[in-house]
């Protein structure tokens, strides 16, 4: 039915290890090819980690899914070399617009904090970013793809140092595979979360949602628009997003009752669309489909030797573009853990942060989207009248306009209180405590511009706010790299200085994945080896 | 100058979100019926911690005219 896109087929090919029956154990095997898995396995490679990723199917995700990914997925996927193709294709926007009957209620700007590399959101449509990854998937040459590779079983020795046994499903046959770890990418029906036996419990919503992506040349500005109760749907709401290609995509919930089958019929979709867009418009449907979501988690991102990533450890609703985007945030918390723990320099108790850190976001995550559900589709005449307060006096008050929800979008969780930080002990006015992601700001090196967090890195860094006597501090072999404001780079613009709200001197202990771990106003080597220790589940 | 207590039309509500959850779940449970007491004694509720009564008049006067306002638009579709 795609008119704007042909789904391509990547080759299967048997493996050595399947043909000649000669397995060895794999550091890391992921299960699912889809923008989390791939993610995650660009991350491994980039840190030296030999990663083989196994996919059931052989192309990219079909129809219309992920559609939003914001400032922080882009700047991992900048970390991993593989944005700029996104943005050339992607559409930046960051007005939003929430209509009330035939009114506008009032809009928001996503308003980017200026000077940042990455924009504040692009939309794009799931299979050009997998087609994307994966083709630096195959340019990565310690990344082994393997599609129509189908996870059939999987078993862990009794042993916490025993290795992972999966039995994998190929056109050529059954065989087993070895590895160290294994990490779950393979969405919110994850086989390989019922192969452990977690739970995955939540809230399941009842009202259906028809997902219609259509090709047209429209003058609608490049923004996001949310309709309540429009002329066009009667007691529903509606969402408008552009994708890449002149490709609109529309999000019509239809309620409890709706029949799946019928409302999928393109009659039924066209005569949706026509009261919406006027029976003039010209547009050709490209998708439909007809869904309905839940808001739930796995018990543990962590089972023994298998850990859980994206959709796989937790479903959120669509409302807030969190699905995608957390997923590839676990990504960012997961690699370097996996690197420290398989170079041996850190305990595998590392990993189990990587529960805590990314569950605490999962539940974050969660808590936004059940409410933005909850005020989109109301559950009683109280709820609903209450919403509708809200809406008509948001047209005129300025108080009203916080609690008009139509998807509170996605931002990254900061880990205050994970175990990897050290807490400050110093007195800072602002800036980012420990378990804050780093902000970015534009640097100059030998008078070429360029920005902080490509100088920070996959690696442990020690940022220096000016001063000099910051030296290199490692911990079993991990180094925290000293880069040093006014010698390494200079802070073009004073921005460094302003968001990390620190005097000349200050030292902040940056993470591999560019969260701060610790902070302290000037070097003490001992203080910073404890701390490097401390996040390294070293004590 | 604006008068001492003059009603306040700005977010003056921390962590909206949240407040609106708590909202919504106190009527968690109930009936149509109950829930409209619920709202009904909520206001009463507030109105006896706001106390001032010109404060009071003036969120009785914007809550009206919101209300008409808002419904003369729709009913003509």
């Amino acid at each position: 039915m795609q008119k704007t896109y042909s789904y391509p087929e990547f080759k299967y090919r048997q493996s050595d290890e399947q043909r000649l029956g000669a397995g060895h154990r794999h550091p890391v095997v992921i299960v699912g090819a889809g923008p989390i898995g791939l993610t995650l396995a660009l991350d491994c490679a980039a840190r030296g980690i030999v990663v083989v990723v196994l996919d059931d199917n052989n192309s990219v995700s079909i129809g219309s899914r992920a559609v939003c990914y914001a400032k922080r997925t882009l700047e991992i996927w900048n970390r991993l070399g593989v944005v700029d193709p996104l943005l050339a294709q992607g559409v930046r926007w960051q007005v939003g617009k929430v209509f009330f009957r035939d009114e506008l209620a009032y809009q928001f700007d996503l308003l980017p904090e200026a000077q940042h590399q990455m924009p504040a959101m692009i939309n794009l449509q799931q299979y050009y970013l997998e087609e994307q990854l994966v083709a630096a998937c195959a340019q990565h040459p310690l990344v082994d793809l393997r599609w129509k590779h189908k996870l059939t079983g999987l078993e862990q020795g009794a042993s916490a140092q025993d290795s992972v046994r999966l039995m994998v499903e190929t056109p050529d046959g059954v065989f087993a595979m070895q590895a160290d770890w294994v990490v779950a990418c393979d969405g919110a029906n994850s086989d390989t979360r019922r192969m452990v036996g977690a739970d995955f419990e939540g809230q399941v919503f009842q009202d259906r949602f028809l997902i219609a992506d259509v090709v047209m040349q429209a003058d609608f500005p490049t923004e996001r628009w949310f309709w309540f109760d429009p002329p066009f749907h009667r007691g529903q709401s509606v969402l408008l997003h552009k994708q890449s290609n002149n490709v609109w995509r529309i999000d019509f919930q239809l309620g409890k009752d709706a029949d799946p089958v019928e409302e999928k019929k393109p009659e039924k979709v066209i005569a949706r669309i026509q009261a919406m867009l006027g029976p003039d418009a010209q547009f050709e449907l490209e998708w439909v489909s007809v869904y309905q979501f839940a808001c739930r988690r796995i018990d543990q991102l962590r089972h023994g030797r298998v850990l859980f990533a994206g959709d796989a450890a937790h479903q959120v609703s669509p409302f807030g573009a969190r699905g995608a985007n957390t997923g590839v945030q676990d990504c960012d918390n997961l690699a370097w853990k996996l690197q420290a723990v398989l170079g041996g320099t850190a305990p595998d108790a590392l990993l189990d942060s990587y529960h805590t850190e990314r569950a605490h976001a999962a539940d974050d995550n969660l808590r936004q989207s059940t409410r933005s559900t909850d005020f989109i589709t109301p559950k009683s005449r109280a709820s609903l009248r209450l919403r509708n307060a809200v809406l008509e006096l948001a047209k005129t008050e300025a108080f009203a306009r916080p609690l008009v929800n139509s998807g509170r979008l996605s931002t990254p969780t900061p880990y205050r209180e994970s175990v990897l930080n050290t807490p400050d002990e110093d007195d800072f006015e602002g800036g980012l405590p420990p378990g804050h992601h780093c902000a970015d700001a534009p640097i100059s090196t030998e008078g070429k511009a360029g920005w902080l967090l490509q100088q920070l890195g996959h690696s442990f860094v020690l940022l220096c706010l000016g001063g000099d006597g910051a030296e290199e501090v490692s911990v079993a072999g991990v180094r925290a790299t000293p880069l040093v404001v006014g010698r390494d780079m200079e802070d073009s613009q004073g921005l460094i200085a302003k968001r990390y709200g620190a005097q000349t001197g200050a030292i902040y202990l940056i993470r591999p994945d560019q969260y701060v771990a610790a902070r302290w106003q000037h070097f003490d080597a001992a203080k910073i080896r404890a701390a490097l220790r401390r996040c390294l589940a070293l004590q | 100058m604006a008068p001492v207590n003059a009603l306040a039309r700005s977010p003056n509500i921390i962590d909206p979100d949240g407040f609106y959850e708590e909202l919504i779940n106190a009527q968690r449970d109930l009936s149509d019926e109950q829930a409209d007491m619920l709202l009904s004694k909520l206001v009463l509720v507030l109105a006896n911690q706001v106390g001032d009564r010109g404060v009071l008049r003036e969120a009785l006067a914007l809550a009206r005219s919101s209300t008409i306002a808002s419904s003369a638009e729709p009913s003509r579709k």
